[in-house]
């Protein structure tokens, strides 16, 4: 096990560098950068002030304009990896208690960033293998809710047992929340887009009901016990921060994907039957049993993620709709061509985006929801790169090959 | 000679999967016999009496009551499913089968009703008045998917399309009235739905990524609204569209038992039932119906009539992004009379279930949306029965359903061969 992770490092920034050297890379800083832009001027046209700066004169407006987007997006960038000279400062000083409060916005996002991360993989995971797992919402959720009553059930364990079983549990929860869709698919063909969605909203009411019935905590309506001290995760840092061994464990997730889809002969079976099921079938891959488990592996892994944050973060549920997590996780996947190692790239910037968006709506007044408009933005570029070549008169690529390489072509939803 | 055994192989394999999907719906139809008997008829003491109300409540036509003797009525059920069950097992209703399976739904349902409010009453025109405004959104929703995918488009952004709507529609409701409010709300569905369309259709855009991308961005931009000026005091007065006031059809609305559950509603439901009757017209009547049906089952061999694949497949999206948008504005203008973030609470998905379970057909597709309003309707009224089942659990129902028919266990529901796939000239 050892090896593998280590030898997967090695290769890591050869990959990436193979990812930045294709042309598809300029694409996607370009739809990235024309993404900010466009979130930059929806900013600027629901703000009043810009309104007002435009009715003294029109070169006023653009000023304003430009000063609030630097503004918008310079606190963006403070909130999610903090103040540079802080930390510089911090650091020479010495003091601790300094130190600790200059790295805690880089060190929040990366709590942040943690579900993205694995939620990412499974969906990644997922679609390397053609099937397009909707579902990681109600998985999330399944395993962050049995985790949690892993959590607070089992009483006096050492928390070497604790934790692995918690989690255990959680990642089965999600795993069985993935198989049932994955299994329907290649037993019967119902298509895995409904199948997920309708699972995520099962789970949604399951979890309701559990959290308002049996689980629910004798002191506080609408909310679950806390899980037992020996259930927590371990954490690096003293109170305030709260980053926790879950964001080792995603990158773990993350270099093992990876190294099972591209180093394995399972991977590559994986690969084949999502690029093309009918020819994996003629070279002798067992193509139903492939959808199944990539189905059960990528609830299995969303599932996990639940787990990590109740572990981690949460220590209880409490009564809520969705958390997003899932349909961000299917950007988070595109976004970096469902390659498991670019993930942690992608997940890190929908991560640190989304914790530096705080600090931007103190400063700003823009909410958060800003980020999933850029997020939907960026995703419509790279999703139609014709569009950014039109815009930025890019010649188009020897091949045409589509960018984003998932397809449900020739199956009936 | 060897493709003719294929063929007789093929024939044959499907006469005995036709066969098993008989045997398991009619060990349903038992299995439903043994529960009414052993679960409801067992449980109920003899002599006790059930009433149901048939007066929604406010209605000013009164329409009689039904006071039966609950026991009775529960072992003709079970009898009756026992029937149907045997019939159904040894020699099967060929096509009526489904028809057969809502009857036994539906004595399944009043039979638990009967049990639930025995020595009680129950309004059950009140439930199904209930009933017909959940199913709004949930049937026009999937009127909407009906129409892409007929045409070979699937939208799965008709939750975001919705939600968009709803916004449209109290903001510009309460600016300029209701009436505004809708019409824009169907345009914003529209404007939107041309994204879809140029994404997925122009592009070739997977249609399944192009959908999430419309999801991410109208939940956000919503949000962002709501967050950023709706919720400001001095912007409050952009939400408050108040809603459309029901008003009865004249003499239809006169009728006992039917008149005040299906005739005395806001202008949704009326509006409901033409389109579910315009689209049936449209779809399978029309040569354009028979042009877009063509487009989504084999593009190729429209194209090589002469049928414009690219235009149908746009008018095709365009027109389901219209009626999304006005299934959203149904959340502000029709049932709320403002705007909140989670009013749509998965309704554009459950129209796409409601779709699938009504086979790609808007008659099906108000049958499925009544079912699923119904099940909305009885999850509220369990505490008030008293019926030890959560609420929660009943809200699952519609899903588990949909998994069922979709897995095709129950009944066999297929969507045009070409949905999911954008279409390429000049591939073969």
């Amino acid at each position: 096990m050892e090896e593998k992770v280590d030898s997967g490092k090695k290769n890591f920034f050869k990959i990436f560098y193979e990812e930045i050297s294709k042309s598809s890379f300029t694409i996607i800083i370009l739809a990235i950068f024309t993404g900010l832009i466009l979130g930059g001027i929806i900013a600027c046209a629901t703000t009043k002030e810009i309104y007002d700066a435009f009715g003294e004169s029109f070169s006023t407006g653009i000023i304003e304009s430009l000063k609030f987007i630097w503004k918008t997006y310079s606190s963006l960038f403070r909130g999610s990896f903090g103040n540079p000279k802080e930390m510089v400062d911090s650091l020479f000083s010495g003091d601790s208690a300094l130190i600790r409060k200059a790295f805690k916005p880089f060190l929040e996002s990366l709590v942040v960033t943690t579900p993205y991360l694995i939620t990412g993989v499974a969906i990644a995971l997922g679609f390397q293998a053609g099937v397009l797992n909707m579902g990681g919402e109600g998985q999330l959720f399944m395993g962050s809710i049995m985790a949690g009553w892993a959590g607070w059930t089992f009483k006096g364990l050492p928390p070497i047992i604790h934790v692995p079983l918690a989690l255990l549990i959680g990642v089965l929860a999600g795993a069985l929340w993935g198989f049932i869709p994955g299994w329907l698919k290649a037993k019967t063909g119902s298509h895995e887009v409904i199948t997920t969605i309708m699972m995520n909203y099962i789970s949604f009411s399951l979890s309701q009901y559990l959290i308002t019935g049996p689980f629910q905590d004798p002191n506080e309506s609408f909310k679950t016990r806390f899980i037992e001290e020996s259930a927590h995760l371990f954490r690096f840092f003293e109170d305030p921060l709260r980053l926790h061994i879950g964001f080792i464990i995603a990158i773990a997730v993350a270099v093992i994907a990876w190294y099972v889809l591209y180093k394995t002969t399972w991977g590559f079976e994986f690969r084949n039957v999502g690029l093309n099921p009918d020819a994996s079938k003629y070279a002798g891959i067992n193509a139903s049993l492939v959808t199944i488990l990539a189905m059960t592996f990528s609830g299995a892994i969303a599932g996990l993620s639940g787990a990590v944050e109740m572990l981690g973060v949460n220590f209880r549920a409490v009564q809520s709709l969705t958390t997003g997590y899932g349909w961000d996780a299917i950007a988070i996947a595109l976004l970096a061509k469902n390659h498991p190692l670019v993930v942690i790239i992608t997940a890190m910037l929908f991560g640190f985006m989304r914790q530096g968006s705080r600090i931007m709506q103190i400063n700003t007044g823009i909410p958060i929801d800003i980020i999933s408009i850029l997020q939907a933005f960026i995703l419509f570029f790279i999703a139609a790169p014709a569009i950014i070549r039109t815009i930025y008169r890019l010649k188009n690529p020897k091949e045409t090959e589509p960018e984003v390489e998932i397809s449900v072509s020739g199956e009936k939803l | 000679m060897e493709n003719s055994t294929k063929i007789n192989k093929k024939i044959f394999r499907r006469a005995e999967k036709e066969q098993r999907r008989q045997r398991i719906m009619g060990i349903i139809f038992l299995a439903i016999a043994a529960f009414i008997w052993f679960v409801l008829a067992r449980t109920t003491v003899p002599g006790s009496e059930t009433l149901f109300v048939m007066t929604p409540g406010g209605s000013s036509v009164i329409s009689p009551n039904f006071k039966f003797n609950t026991l009775l009525v529960i072992n003709i059920f079970a009898v009756l499913s026992l029937g149907c069950g045997i019939y159904q097992y040894f020699k099967g209703f060929g096509k009526y089968t489904n028809l057969v399976l809502v009857l036994v739904g539906i004595m399944l349902t009043i039979s638990f009703l009967a049990w639930g409010a025995r020595n009680a009453s129950i309004n059950v025109g009140g439930m199904l008045r209930i009933m017909l405004m959940r199913s709004i959104p949930i049937v026009l929703g999937a009127l909407s998917g009906i129409l892409s995918e007929r045409a070979g488009v699937v939208n799965i952004a008709i939750e975001g399309m919705m939600i968009t709507g709803a916004l449209v529609g109290a903001v510009v409701g309460s600016l300029y009235g209701l009436w505004a409010g809708a019409i824009a709300a169907t345009l914003a569905g529209g404007l939107i739905s041309i994204i879809h369309g140029i994404l997925s259709i122009k592009y070739k855009v997977d249609q399944i990524i192009s959908g999430t991308i419309i999801n991410i961005f109208t939940i956000g931009f919503t949000s962002y609204i709501v967050t950023k000026i709706l919720q400001e005091r001095e912007w409050q007065y952009l939400n408050e569209s108040g809603i459309f006031m029901p008003t009865g059809i004249p003499l239809l609305s006169k009728i006992p038992y039917i008149g005040p559950i299906f005739f005395n509603h806001n202008p949704y439901v009326y509006a409901m039932y033409i389109l579910v009757f315009v689209l049936t017209i449209a779809l399978f009547f029309t040569k354009w119906g028979l042009h877009l049906r063509a487009v989504g089952e084999h593009p190729k061999a429209a194209d090589t009539l002469g049928i414009n694949v690219f235009r149908i497949r746009y008018v095709a999206v365009v027109l389901g992004g219209l009626l999304a948008g006005f299934a959203g504005s149904y959340f502000s203008l029709g049932s709320a009379g403002y705007f909140n973030q989670d009013m749509t609470a998965g309704r554009g998905f459950i129209g796409l279930a409601a779709m699938i379970f009504g086979n790609w057909t808007p008659v099906g597709a108000l049958g499925a949306g009544f079912l699923f309003g119904f099940a909305e309707a009885l999850a509220q009224n369990l505490k008030l029965l008293g019926i030890p089942i959560p609420s929660d659990i009943m809200l699952m129902v519609p899903y588990i359903l949909t998994i069922v028919v979709l897995a095709g266990v129950v009944g066999r529901s297929r969507g045009p061969a070409a949905a999911g796939t954008p279409y390429d000239k000049e591939s073969l």
